[in-house]
């Protein structure tokens, strides 16, 4: 089915109903942080408006998408994890190459795990499955990338004081800051935690019940379940514990001093600003 | 025995000069305080001879070698600062006040800690709660955990600034105690000038990030 035909589509103008119905909830949301003066109205309706445009776009080349060379789903799964390293790295923002280490951290995460399920026999080697499951791990990688990214440079601003009492006993870099860094992981890895303890329980994903729906095994929908959580479990760990070495290194100078994290410009030319200044 | 020779210094943050080629030798044993009004760059300065920041002009010499050559630990070892804020972490005095050698991979001795706690007035505080400690207690602790790593220079930030009165005149007499030995180099950033006559053999007077007067407490301190 050609675009224009799929647009057309009477189930798509039921869907837009259903996103209706999504974007008013999503809207009670937007106007609760607006009546409470959290300021988050313009991140959180922004990221509300994205998301949809991006995925309707996705919906409607999908079917192109899929008809590319095995060999180019690797360049394109490069440039999700290059995508989501630049959106990733806001959430630490002043936090010394923050893109570069989330370019790092969520590339290794992510490449270590799809070419070893790759190799398992648990992706097979087809577009259609390794770009949609490829892109799943990427964005569940960035998902743990960013909360370590947000909660490092939490945890350093706020005891920036601390850390440099203790720096200025001689102790090295790595050790005066290993607390913060053991906390940023830990609390970058709850959602994935929790969401392992409460598989089958609470949280019965979405792929294991169209599976079943679909025919196929309960049991094997299950194990099938169970390697995609495995995959993102160990995505999102190796993602993180990646992004904290690089972070704890990169929050300090050659002389071991802690380094101003300055809040930058966000936008591509400032970054390319930055990186000129640098 | 330890001679600090900061020389030509200059700082610069924010486009700002901080710190405008200061120039101060301190001799081995002697204490050296620098006063001066608020954002004069005293602080600063201490940072700069910590090398917690890096000087954008001139070097610090300890002994002769250029601070630069040393690795940062070694050199914040034999340089120890005691910030204005005690800045504790949680856990107990002694966990605070052993933090500089456990986490480098030494051990204390219980008669270390406890000569070191005796002598600062913290005795039978080795298990107490550092949370729960007063600012007095918590910047005695701050003293030893800086004192513990047997530094041959010692900068103090403004020791007595946030406390009370009595706090303020014990910590100055347990500093005075310190000093008294001179096996400790030391500058002590005050903006107290009494306090300063009180505790240095030397006072240096900081505006506007330079140095405008160096001599005795009676001579710079009218």
């Amino acid at each position: 089915m050609a675009i224009p035909d799929r647009l057309s589509d009477p189930v798509v103008v039921e869907g837009l109903f259903q996103v209706a119905a999504a974007t008013a909830l999503a809207a009670v949301v937007i106007g609760i942080s607006s009546l409470r003066d959290l300021g988050l109205e313009r991140e959180l309706g922004g990221s509300f408006a994205r998301g949809f445009v991006q995925v309707i776009a996705m919906g409607a080349l999908i079917g192109v998408l899929f008809t590319i060379p095995l060999a180019y789903s690797g360049l394109l799964l490069a440039a999700m994890v290059c995508y989501a390293a630049w959106e990733s790295r806001k959430r630490g923002d002043g936090v010394p190459h923050a893109f570069r280490i989330s370019v790092l951290a969520l590339g290794l995460g992510s490449a270590v795990v799809i070419v070893t399920m790759v190799a398992a026999g648990a992706i097979e080697r087809t577009v259609r499955n390794l770009v949609p499951v490829g892109g799943m791990i990427i964005a569940n990688a960035m998902k743990t990338n960013s909360l370590t990214l947000d909660r490092f440079q939490g945890e350093i601003e706020s005891n920036r004081e601390e850390i440099e009492a203790v720096l200025a006993l001689g102790v090295p870099p790595e050790r005066a800051i290993s607390e913060f860094v053991t906390e940023s992981v830990r609390a970058s890895l709850i959602p994935v935690v929790d969401a392992m303890r409460t598989l089958g329980l609470v949280y019965i994903p979405g792929m294991m019940a169209g599976m079943i729906l679909g025919g196929a095994n309960p049991i094997y929908a299950a194990e099938y379940q169970f390697v995609i959580m495995g995959m993102i479990f160990a995505a999102g760990g190796l993602t993180s514990m990646t992004a904290s070495l690089l972070l704890g290194r990169a929050a300090f100078t050659d002389a071991a001093q802690l380094r101003r994290f300055e809040a930058t410009d966000p936008t591509l030319l400032g970054t390319v600003r930055a990186a000129l200044d640098r | 025995m330890t001679n600090l020779c900061a020389d030509e210094l200059s700082y610069e943050a924010g486009g700002e000069r901080i710190l405008d080629r200061v120039s101060l030798d301190v001799a081995s044993g002697e204490t050296v305080a620098i006063v001066g009004p608020s954002g004069a760059g005293k602080s600063s300065l201490l940072r700069l001879l910590d090398r917690l920041d890096e000087p954008t002009g001139g070097t610090v010499y300890l002994d002769g070698t250029d601070y630069r050559t040393l690795p940062p630990e070694t050199l914040r070892k034999r340089v120890g600062l005691v910030p204005q804020d005690p800045a504790l972490r949680g856990g107990s005095v002694r966990e605070n006040v052993t933090i500089g050698p456990r986490l480098r991979g030494k051990t204390v001795s219980e008669a270390r800690l406890s000569e070191l706690l005796d002598a600062l007035a913290l005795s039978g505080y080795a298990d107490r709660d550092a949370s729960e400690l007063s600012g007095g207690e918590a910047q005695r602790v701050a003293i030893a955990r800086t004192v513990v790593n047997e530094p041959d220079v010692l900068l103090l930030d403004e020791p007595t600034a946030s406390l009370d009165s009595a706090a303020e005149a014990e910590v100055e007499r347990l500093l005075a105690d310190l000093l008294a030995d001179g096996d400790l180099t030391v500058v002590l950033v005050t903006h107290d000038e009494r306090q300063a006559e009180r505790l240095a053999d030397r006072v240096a007077r900081l505006r506007d990030g330079r140095i405008t007067d160096v001599g005795t407490p009676r001579e710079v301190i009218a």
